[in-house]
């Protein structure tokens, strides 16, 4: 009881110090420069994020308290007959994607390597799609895929007799369509990359290579190829996870049809969150979505290190 | 870190060597070949990659009949000037400019104010709870955005603490653009790469962490903010669905949300006019600065790693 009255002060004054020092120690200076990012990321980045979870467990319709029901959110989404329908049409985009518009950068860029006075007018064009927004270049795609006789697309191939084509009318092309459109819109972003780093390419293996008697096709074979090797695999992964989450395209371009052929799985998201209103649906899918791309960019974190490395 | 160099501006014809060596591009038949290859990349890369914007800007003062009965020939019925007002007042696309404008700048500021001063903090002010910042935003560069798509929407409807619905306001879009973990490691990895006797020197000298800030670190760092400036804005001028979602009333909404509803009323021509206009401010700009941009194309590859 005596010794009470002594610790109250020292607690007192204690705080009181360490406070004084931390400020004299530039302590203020460095909280305030540090808030900016602190409130940004805690407010739009890890609370939603720790959110997430939490709903993917709940049933939310924003007017009655929250209530938990344990799986039931992911029990309804894998009850969903239309969830195989999406899924496969977001894996059949990846693959046409990776099809159509992977091996395009990697032969365009290395041509472009080897030009000397029209590599930059060269570059400028191929950036030029990657500047058009995205809602634009869809729509500027669907007057090109018009399926009338004279719709742009179908008045070339009328020229060499094929076709009228329906293109996005067709459930068996229309995913295509919009995979070709996809392409046209990113194969600028790639090109660029893959030529920084093919200008890295240390021009020693090359002449080595011509002294021993190595052709330019063989060069480019043996030393271009797997210089890129690492580039070529961060980008291959990066595409899938970017064709995992698509969205704008199918969903300006179509809308999900016909038929449900190009309906994605962020759609279905969409869809159940902002159509219906059912938010725990919503949030167990985009976990499970997640979850499968948090695999990829594991290996797209470990391909990284490696290609730092080296 | 280090900006690499533009993979566009030739170097030094000595060292600028790729597959084919100078002596090589001295024999008539790689000379035919490189002509031919020049000629054959540049012209289909003219035809797929600007076709369809010489197109797009054609038909933006054509009539609707003409774009779609006959879409390759010159203004069959003449050229429509009147498809431009028409698409600017009925459709709103001066408008809609207008807050992609202000969307853009609101998200370049917030986006240039969070990167510069937390990367300030992150790599040079470091305070002890520096490290376990730094983890939780790379933690947040590898979660896909898609986890917290629908609870980003409700907490912008209802913004913890403060408790306000910023939905219809160009909050909803500037704040949550702001969060973004891979320019704050961007110019935190630039600001490590500065010298740093240079700051303990005017630290020395009685500078405190705000004066080296503005006075030493920001005007070393013009090349780190051009990179970040030019990905936020051209990233806020591509957005769509978060817009759309937290953008409800015509009033508010950019272009890519006004011409995605749009294409459904409008008439055919008077869209495309309004497409046009979108697409020009983009294009001139980057015809203008191309070796920033492509610059910071080649950058974003690079830090991706």
């Amino acid at each position: 009881m005596t010794n009470r009255p002594t610790t109250a002060t020292r607690r007192r004054r204690g705080p009181a110090h360490a406070l004084v020092r931390w400020y004299r120690g530039g302590g203020a200076g460095n909280l305030l420069f540090t808030l900016p990012l602190l409130v940004i990321f805690a407010l739009f980045s890890w609370w939603p994020i720790s959110r997430s979870l939490v709903l993917s467990f709940q049933h939310t319709n924003l007017v009655t308290p929250a209530t938990w029901v344990g799986f039931d959110n992911f029990a309804r989404v894998f009850a969903d007959p239309l969830l195989p329908t999406a899924a496969w049409n977001t894996l059949w985009f990846t693959i046409l994607a990776v099809l159509i518009g992977f091996p395009v950068p990697i032969l365009l860029a290395v041509f472009i390597g080897e030009l000397r006075r029209t590599r930059g007018l060269a570059s400028v064009l191929v950036y030029i799609p990657v500047i058009i927004p995205p809602v634009v270049a869809v729509l500027l795609w669907k007057q090109i895929f018009d399926p009338s006789p004279n719709g742009l697309l179908n008045t070339v191939l009328g020229w060499v007799g094929i076709g009228p084509l329906p293109w996005l009318q067709s459930a068996a092309m229309a995913m295509p369509s919009i995979v070709v459109q996809a392409t046209w819109a990113g194969f600028g972003t790639t090109t660029i990359i893959y030529l920084a780093a093919l200008m890295s390419a240390p021009p020693e293996l090359y002449e080595a290579a011509e002294l021993d008697g190595a052709g330019i096709a063989k060069r480019a074979w043996h030393i271009t190829l797997p210089h890129l090797r690492t580039v070529i695999l961060l980008m291959l992964i990066l595409q899938v996870i970017g064709t995992f989450q698509v969205f704008t395209e199918p969903f300006v371009m179509t809308g999900g049809g016909p038929n449900n052929s190009t309906l994605t799985v962020l759609m279905l998201i969409f869809r159940y969150a902002f159509v219906i209103g059912d938010y725990g649906k919503a949030t167990a899918l985009s976990l499970l979505l997640a979850l499968l791309l948090s695999v990829l960019s594991a290996v797209y974190l470990w391909a990284t290190r490696k290609w730092n490395r080296t | 870190m280090t900006i690499p160099k533009n993979p566009v501006e030739g170097a030094d014809p000595d060292i600028d060597r790729g597959i084919i060596s100078p002596s090589e591009r001295s024999r008539l038949s790689v000379r035919l070949g490189l002509l031919v290859l020049s000629i054959l990349v540049i012209g289909t890369l003219a035809l797929v990659a600007a076709g369809p914007i010489l197109w797009l800007a054609k038909s933006a003062v054509s009539t609707t009949q003409d774009i779609l009965r006959e879409p390759f020939a010159w203004w069959p019925s003449g050229i429509q000037w009147d498809n431009l007002v028409q698409a600017w007042n009925g459709i709103d696309v001066g408008r809609a400019l207008a807050n992609t404008v202000l969307i853009a700048l609101g998200n370049w500021f917030f986006g240039l104010l969070v990167a510069l001063t937390g990367g300030y903090a992150l790599a040079i002010l470091r305070p002890r709870y520096a490290r376990v910042l730094t983890a939780m935003v790379l933690a947040t560069l590898f979660i896909p955005s898609i986890v917290s798509l629908v609870s980003l929407y409700l907490t912008v409807i209802d913004v913890p603490l403060i408790h306000a619905n910023l939905i219809d306001t160009f909050w909803s879009v500037w704040l949550p653009s702001a969060a973004t973990a891979f320019n704050v490691l961007l110019v935190k990895n630039f600001f490590e790469g500065l010298p740093k006797e240079v700051f303990e020197a005017a630290r020395v000298d009685g500078a405190n962490a705000l004066d080296v800030f503005w006075r030493i670190v920001l005007p070393m760092s013009k090349p780190i903010i051009g990179v970040v400036s030019l990905l936020t804005l051209v990233s806020a001028w591509k957005e769509f669905l978060w817009p759309l979602l937290v953008l409800p009333s015509a009033g508010v909404q950019p272009l890519s949300v006004v011409l995605y509803k749009a294409a459904n009323t409008a008439e055919t021509a008077v869209l495309i006019a309004g497409m046009f206009i979108s697409v020009i401010i983009p294009l001139l700009l980057f015809l203008v600065f191309q070796k920033q941009f492509l610059r910071s194309a080649g950058q974003a590859g690079a830090i991706k790693g």
